[in-house]
């Protein structure tokens, strides 16, 4: 079964279930997106891929949505273009993006201003160094929730981190804010892998960034358990 | 925290293993009552009982406004610093407490015996300034009736169909109601007999978003599934609504009857009501309500369970409120799949506000032909008006669609003091401003939408003359930012941006730009939030650059201090 429809003034047909954002990239078309990963459950969080469907009272995020025997989409409509600079003119307010290359070519793309909003509340946090395999450093979180995804039921099922607060003030955390080996974390990884922003680093990336040289680090041995004095 | 005793925890939770997660805020409740706040072995305790994550149960915790993770007072006073309360001197108001008890907004008593706090609005909208000091009754086994606090209002209008048993001191109990007269109807019709009458009526949802209630339980009864739902929304929390308190504070069984008749028509063996955490008093009402009912055998295969919110404007929405039931994080759900298929535990389930599933027994009794002849055609049936602000007698007006503003208004004895409208709030936090050109639109769904005014939830919130605007915005904005989820990034950050930019209008220090900044936040919100939350949150700033641009341009000074 396939659907044909309208994105973008083309015609366009898929196989039946595909989202607007697999039609469009299977066609060439480019949608930007934060959140959306190939390995998690998408959730239509950042609303970067949101497109114009004519009838439709609202932007639809293209990630979720199938496309619909006959839909008229338009994917760089005044409306569309409007929400994403603006979003990501508010990230650029909130979080140190110096680690996310693919927001900051996002952001010329859109012609998106880093300071549009004066005068805006940021997120900022203490880096978390609190374990041998990798650093957390929540300045640099879009909260894109893949680490929380694939720590829980999209792989892992460790259930070691979740979130804290809400709205802006959202981050995410551990049970009381442990430190990692306090948690049921099991070092695999799964979550740095999945970080687009530098967030989540390995330790020994994170380190050669301070200017450690491989040897100083060697003898650091963090991959070991520090003996209690 | 050695101190800490979890031996009592045991027997408070353990009724709660059977629900699994879906126990959790039950349990975090009972937590509480017992402890006061939620110390990290009580939470890692439930953690275990229950068998949850422990990074999820610190999730939800964190989630919510009134489960404290941080030492807290046994009593908290709670002072709603939103719209209508502001009026009536709100800021003042916990000022007073604070300094009376040495205590800065948020600040605990180092005895834990006292915390103040500032609260978004509480659903006592007409009896402003409202103040709720009801910490420690919110588990629902230890609610002490003594201690209950009952607020009595003033219920008037043209009509009194739905609030005929609304407006005394005391609720109506199953004996004076009569009986459930209209469910005994409904048994001996068929199943699809009962949707096509809701249908026929034109009843629509009251709780804001006004889509028909029939389709909803059409599709719900069409769904096939083991187990169907019907959930009556009663997270009242749209600031100046406060119709859906009256009603299940003074006629609660109204309401349940509703509920046993949408149960019978789609087939639900089991339901809930949720109600929000700032309604501790009505809590009690409810049980006893439901036990008279079940007492009386008209709950029999229909079982109704009470669910308390803890503190989170969101879990009003559908789906978020799903969430908050199966003992999650109120997070909305992308849409589809629609709640009729996939609702609670991901099973067909009816949502319906309180006042809609209040009109369910009027339609059953009177017939849908009957029913239509109140309101209009587009409009059918009765409604009820949140009337508050700057009028002689705030209250609940109850009257048929169609109704001007300037007849509710004069019901509700005109603007205070004899002085001129500024404007109206219409609909809610989530709604838009009206004025006085505005006095002879009839309220109905299609004569409000042609001059841009949402329904909403029923609120009329009155500005007179020498209110400033500014300061009504700024509110909404922290209201919302507040509220906001988190989870899609155009609320998330375009609530607070808003925030920052409506302070900014009420300080009088407005930045270049600012106008189109706010402007550019505002649609965003609109046009790409994934829910109604943030679809609405720049709806009454939207409304007011439109009524009053020159207050949003620089080089205005602010009457506000």
């Amino acid at each position: 079964m396939t659907v044909t429809f309208i994105m973008d003034g083309k015609e366009i047909t898929v196989e039946d279930g595909k989202t607007i954002l697999d039609a469009a990239r299977e066609n060439g078309i480019d949608i930007p997106t934060i959140c959306w990963h190939e390995a998690t459950t998408a959730n239509g969080l950042c609303r970067m891929c949101v497109v114009e469907v004519e009838g439709w009272r609202t932007l639809q995020p293209s990630c979720i949505v199938p496309a619909g025997a006959g839909m008229k989409v338009q994917t760089r409509s005044e409306k569309v273009v409007r929400a994403r600079k603006t979003i990501l003119e508010m990230l650029a307010s909130t979080m140190d993006l110096s680690d996310a290359p693919e927001v900051l070519t996002m952001m010329d793309e859109y012609g998106a201003s880093h300071e549009r909003f004066p005068d805006a509340k940021r997120r900022e946090s203490e880096i978390k160094d609190d374990n041998p395999m990798y650093i957390r450093d929540y300045s640099k979180c879009l909260l894109c929730w893949r680490c929380v995804q694939v720590c829980a039921d999209d792989a892992q099922y460790t259930y070691a981190i979740n979130f804290e607060g809400r709205g802006f003030e959202t981050q995410i955390g551990t049970f009381f804010d442990k430190p990692i080996p306090e948690t049921t974390c099991v070092l695999c990884g799964q979550c740095v892998g999945v970080c687009p922003t530098g967030a989540l680093k390995p330790k020994r990336q994170f380190l050669l960034e301070t200017g450690m040289s491989p040897q100083e680090i060697s003898v650091l041995n963090t991959g070991r358990k520090r003996r209690k004095s | 925290m050695s101190e800490i005793n979890l031996a009592k925890l045991k027997p408070a939770i353990e009724k709660f293993v059977p629900l699994g997660r879906s126990g959790l805020m039950p349990a975090l409740h009972a937590a509480q009552n017992l402890y006061g706040w939620l110390p990290e072995p009580v939470a890692a305790e439930i953690a275990r009982t229950l068998r949850i994550p422990l990074a999820d149960v610190h999730g939800v915790i964190e989630f919510y406004s009134m489960y404290y993770n941080q030492p807290t007072g046994k009593n908290v006073i709670r002072v709603c610093t939103d719209p209508a309360c502001a009026l009536r001197d709100a800021d003042g108001i916990l000022n007073r407490h604070c300094e009376k008890h040495g205590l800065k907004p948020h600040q605990t008593h180092p005895e834990l015996d006292l915390t103040i706090e500032p609260s978004p609005c509480l659903g006592l909208c007409d009896l402003a300034p409202a103040v709720l000091t009801t910490r420690g009754d919110l588990a629902l086994e230890d609610f002490n009736a003594d201690n209950a606090y009952r607020p009595e209002s003033i219920v008037g209008g043209s009509l009194r169909l739905l609030t005929k048993n609304c407006g005394g001191d005391e609720t109506t109990s199953l004996d004076k109601y009569g009986g459930y007269a209209a469910l005994e109807k409904t048994k001996a019709m068929s199943r699809e007999e009962v949707v096509n009458e809701i249908k026929a009526s034109g009843l629509v949802g009251r709780g804001g978003a006004a889509f028909p209630t029939g389709i909803k339980w059409e599709g719900a009864l069409k769904a096939e599934s083991d187990a169907k739902y019907v959930i009556c929304n009663a997270d009242e929390s749209e600031p100046g609504t406060f119709k859906d308190r009256i009603l299940m504070l003074d006629d609660p069984h109204l309401m349940i009857e509703g509920m046993c008749i949408a149960a019978y028509a789609i087939g639900a063996s089991k339901g809930y009501i949720y109600i929000r955490g700032e309604y501790p008093y009505i809590v009690p009402v409810l049980e006893n309500a439901v036990n008279e009912a079940k007492a009386a055998g008209y709950l029999e295969g229909f079982d109704v369970e009470i669910r308390v919110g803890a503190g989170a404007y969101i879990c009003g929405e559908e789906t978020a409120l799903f969430e908050s039931i199966e003992g999650k994080r109120g997070f909305p759900r992308v849409k589809p799949p629609f709640p009729t298929t996939h609702g609670v535990f991901g099973k067909p389930t009816v949502i319906n506000n309180v006042e809609t599933l209040s009109n369910v027994p009027l339609i059953v009794s009177m017939g849908s032909a009957e029913y239509r002849k109140i309101g209009t055609e587009k409009s059918p049936g009765p409604k009820l008006f949140c009337v508050s602000g700057d009028v002689e007698k705030p209250g609940v007006y109850e009257v048929a669609f169609g109704a001007t503003l300037r007849e509710v208004l004069e019901m509700a004895g005109g603007v205070t003091g004899g002085k001129a409208l500024k404007s109206v709030l219409f609909g809610g936090a989530a709604g838009a401003f009206a004025t006085s050109e505005h006095l002879d639109v009839k309220m109905t769904f299609e004569d409000l939408r042609s001059v841009g005014l949402p329904l909403g939830s029923g609120v009329v919130m009155v500005f007179d003359e020498t209110r400033d605007m500014r300061d009504v915005l700024k509110r909404l904005g922290h209201f919302f930012a507040h509220e906001s989820c988190g989870k899609c990034y155009p609320c998330q950050m375009g609530t607070r941006r808003q925030m920052e930019i409506l302070d900014r209008v009420a300080e009088g220090k407005i930045l270049k730009e600012d106008f189109i900044r706010l402007q550019d936040v505002g649609w965003t919100m609109t046009d790409a939030s994934l829910c109604g939350l943030g679809q609405t949150a720049a709806s009454a700033v939207l409304s007011a650059m439109k009524l009053w641009p020159e207050i949003f341009v620089e080089g205005q000074k602010s009457k506000v201090s």
